[in-house]
């Protein structure tokens, strides 16, 4: 019998009642925590159970508990497309813009995309599914996810959490970096075009010769990097200052969760791609861009027999969409239940790879702009060298004649001709595009030297640095999200701290260990982190999430549950991919990666040397080698060491458990 | 016997202006790089205004107020535009130093290039290095300016969300306190009335029907 003020359909609410149920998003107990939130203590229930039920309805306290455990009350997204976005702004990230051109570069230009699409079919969708899929169905943060599919298993969690902890540690430092270019776009010229002048001011700064403005500007007004890892030098206050901006606009994105999170990923989804569009009309126009397109997408088909080129492309998929990091289970944990998760994987995964190869197509623009540009350079310096020497009429020598007036000198002053010979270089356009860079010495370097040449330069450095620094923060928040969403789902903490508190502490403790980064030496400590704090944990972090999903949890029981959830059933290819091909490839990976570091004995590491203007590569001492073993053994570690610990104390409940008799 | 000391003075005179030559320099222009098609073509009118310029320069230099045009010497002049001077003393039978000419020609360098429309690379004095003009350096760095604008916005914007979020918290327990009451009312209206919980049927927005759903405590306690 309904409610005697109640009128109309069941789904109509009471008005009588509507004062008892504030809004249904966001409702706290008292103490801060989240309701339905925290693990069951309770074993996982079979499909088709009821929910628990508190036994013993008298007091005040107990009815109100169970209704607010039958809601499931939990933060969400104000629409699905925020997800999307928040999953699209978390995937895109700095590694399309800035490794994805380097390995399609490296590996064959346009016969890339083959081992990269088939990569994409074969673990990246599949990988991605999984894990939204297990934070949709377990709506809970990575911890809690993983304790709920098996009580051993919550060590997976943890060691997400962890790799997720360092890469927050390291990242938001390209951040600072990007903010540092970012405020120094705003001048006329850009600091980084022209050399400083030496102590006299009869030259140029010596280092500045001999490397590039770019370079110049990069390891020593923005680093001022030491020669050394062994020297650390000091704190920088510039990038210092520059990375707690970074943190506090962290902070303020991820201060009221998904609320807050939903919205800034529009930004940070859709503005790069607005740049990006900008910058590939900008590019496309620009002299000698053709170039450097034609070199990338020239396939070389001898490069699908390389094993190393279908590698890399399985290692981009897996680190580009960020497997692992347990970010895609804290954002998918705040969907509905019945979100359609396959339709969204599908989406994210194509629009992630799309941008790569949309990111790369502007990048080789710009290349072949800034090869052509210092290859006519190059030929310039040559003619003026010639001309001057041979006292020759201004602007007789153009780059047409070049060559038949060079024989036409060597031939007619043959003795003069073999002193100026030496110095004449050989400019070649192929070697300028050969020039192969990754990471932060093509955002921060190459790039620059191209828009430096560009006019208006500071309206297109402002752009792309603006749109770095989206790329990063959209990155950033996901990441966070990664180590709050278990953080504020375990009762433990959240009901001591509000959320603010604890975002803002994790920010403060990630600020003071980031500053580290900020010290002369901080760039070598960086690209340690960059290369080892992540790339093998997670590989096996995702292993053991394939092979619980499938063999401990029960990939029938888990498709049923899916289907459950989302009223549509389980594709067979999914079950094929997650049961047998993902793994296989995902330790084929792991022992090729085990393998590689084996093999190549001592560990080096590219040193800046600032007498001779470039880099020399150089040994790790040992104290660094212990800390790269410390960042791997301290996440994969986590995974057996939570079981044993579950284990022993499971032991010790059940021995103090037996009733006497 | 004129003709033959007017040549004998010549011949000291082109001695004085050869290349490499004692106080010499090489002057190279590139008029067609700087000027493209606006580009003059270099004759003896040219020279002689070259001539005039180091003139006026070296008469900046304390004792040397007295230089002349005729002082400065020009030889070898090739296509390129290239040539090399020489300063003579008012006896015309000395250079003067080369120290001299060089500082003269640096404290005026600016003015002669502006007069032919070249610059320090297009107009070079081969061994007279050009005084590089310093970057503007504004007292306070621009980046510095920038920074703190948005640092400021991003701390108030910051510190509006916290104060916003502490206030719905505390409207939050005030009202889960009044709900609390409602509740407990609720509860009791319950067990009197054996009716169906409003909200119950509300929750699921119509997909089940909670009426039918198995729930004991729903029903009155006997």
């Amino acid at each position: 019998m309904p409610c005697p003020v109640c009128t109309g359909a069941p789904g109509r609410r009471c008005p009588a009642v509507r004062a008892a149920r504030p809004h249904l998003r966001s409702r706290r107990l008292p103490g801060g925590g989240w309701p339905g939130g925290a693990p069951s203590p309770h074993p996982p229930r079979p499909p088709g159970a009821p929910e628990p039920r508190v036994k013993g309805g008298g007091g005040a306290r107990a009815p109100t508990n169970r209704l607010w455990a039958m809601e499931k009350a939990r933060a969400q997204w104000g629409n699905p497309l925020q997800f999307v976005f928040a999953c699209i702004s978390y995937a895109v990230g700095l590694g399309n813009v800035w490794r994805f051109p380097y390995l399609c570069q490296m590996y064959g230009g346009g016969s890339f995309l083959v081992p990269y699409l088939i990569m994409l079919i074969v673990e990246g969708m599949p990988l991605l599914y999984l894990e939204l899929a297990v934070g949709q169905r377990m709506r809970q943060g990575s911890i809690g996810a993983w304790r709920t599919i098996s009580p051993y298993l919550g060590g997976v969690g943890v060691a997400s959490v962890v790799v997720s902890f360092f890469l927050a540690i390291y990242y938001n430092i390209i951040n600072a970096w990007g903010f540092w270019y970012f405020f120094n776009s705003f001048q006329d010229p850009l600091p980084w075009s022209v050399c400083p002048l030496n102590g006299n001011r009869t030259g140029y700064d010596e280092e500045c010769e001999k490397a590039s403005s770019t370079q110049y500007f990069w390891y020593r007004k923005t680093l001022n990097i030491s020669p050394s890892i062994q020297e650390s030098g000091t704190v920088q206050w510039e990038p210092a200052l520059c990375l707690v901006l970074a943190w506090t606009m962290v902070y303020l994105c991820i201060l009221r969760g998904p609320e807050t999170t939903g919205k800034v990923a529009y930004i940070t989804a859709l503005v790069p791609y607005g740049v990006l569009i900008i910058y590939l009309v900008r590019g496309l126009t620009l002299h000698g861009a053709t170039n450097g397109l034609l070199y990338m997408f020239t396939p070389k088909v001898e490069q699908l027999a390389n094993p190393r080129a279908w590698i890399n492309a399985a290692t981009q998929i897996f680190f580009s969409l960020g497997l692992g990091f347990g970010s895609l289970i804290a954002f998918a944990s705040y969907n509905e239940p019945s979100n359609n998760c396959q339709k969204h994987t599908i989406v994210v995964s194509l629009i992630n790879s799309a941008t790569s190869i949309f990111a790369s197509v502007v990048t080789f623009s710009i290349y072949g702009f800034k090869a052509t540009f210092n290859y006519e350079d190059c030929l310039n310096k040559v003619i003026l060298l010639l001309t001057n020497s041979f006292d020759l009429e201004d602007g007789f020598l153009t780059a047409s004649n070049l060559e038949q007036v060079k024989g036409y000198l060597a031939s007619t002053y043959p003795s003069k001709y073999s002193e100026v010979f030496p110095l004449l270089e050989n400019c070649s356009l192929e070697s300028e595009l050969d020039t192969a860079v990754q990471g932060t010495g093509l955002a921060f370097i190459v790039y620059t030297e191209a828009i430096k040449n560009m006019e208006v330069s500071q309206l297109w450095s402002v752009l792309y640095f603006f749109m770095l620094l989206l790329l990063g923060m959209g990155s950033m928040l996901g990441n966070t999200a990664a180590i709050l969403t278990p953080l504020t789902d375990s009762q433990v903490i959240s009901s001591h701290l509000p959320k603010e508190a604890i975002s803002g502490l994790l920010c403060l403790v990630n600020c003071a260990i980031g500053l580290l980064f900020t010290m002369e030496a901080g760039s070598y400590w960086f690209d340690i982190f960059n290369d080892y704090a992540a790339t093998l944990s997670l590989l096996l972090i995702v292993l053991v999430e394939a092979i619980a999903v499938c063999y401990v949890y029960g990939l029938r029981r888990f498709g049923a549950e899916l289907e459950a959830m989302t009223g549509r059933a389980l594709n067979w290819y999914w079950k094929v991919m997650w049961a047998f091909v993902s793994p296989l490839l995902i330790v084929s990976l792991f022992l090729f990666y085990l393998a590689d570091y084996i093999l190549s004995g001592t560990l080096q590491y590219q040193a800046w040397d600032a007498t001779q203007g470039r880099l020399v590569t150089k040994d790790y001492p040992a104290y660094a080698v212990v800390v790269i073993g410390l960042l791997v053994a301290s996440s994969t570690m986590c995974i057996p060491l939570v079981a044993l610990g579950t284990y022993v104390m499971r032991r010790l409940k059940k021995g103090s458990s037996v009733p006497v008799a | 016997m004129l003709w033959l000391l007017f040549f004998l003075v010549t011949v000291i005179r082109a001695e004085l202006c050869q290349p490499d030559a004692e106080n010499a320099f090489k002057v190279r222009l590139s008029i067609r790089t700087a000027l493209g098609d606006k580009a003059y073509v270099w004759d003896t009118n040219e020279e002689y205004l070259f001539r005039a310029m180091v003139a006026f320069s070296m008469r900046k230099v304390p004792n040397r107020e007295t230089t002349e045009i005729s002082h400065v010497l020009l030889c070898n002049v090739t296509q390129r535009v290239s040539f090399w001077f020489v300063v003579t003393d008012p006896s015309k039978n000395h250079t003067l130093p080369a120290n001299e000419v060089q500082s003269a020609i640096r404290m005026n360098r600016n003015r002669i290039n502006n007069v032919f429309f070249l610059n320090d690379q297009t107009l070079e004095f081969l061994k007279i290095p050009s005084t590089l003009a310093p970057p503007m350096d504004p007292s306070v760095p621009i980046w510095i300016i920038i920074f703190g604008v948005i640092f400021c916005i991003v701390i108030v914007a910051t510190t509006l969300l916290i104060l916003s979020g502490i206030r719905q918290r505390r409207r939050e327990n005030k009202g889960s306190s009044e709900v609390d009451d409602i509740e407990d009312k609720l509860e009791n209206m319950d067990t009197i009335t054996n009716s169906t919980r409003c909200d119950s049927l509300d929750m699921k927005g119509g997909h089940i029907n909670d009426v039918f759903m198995t729930e004991d405590e729903r029903l009155t306690p006997l």
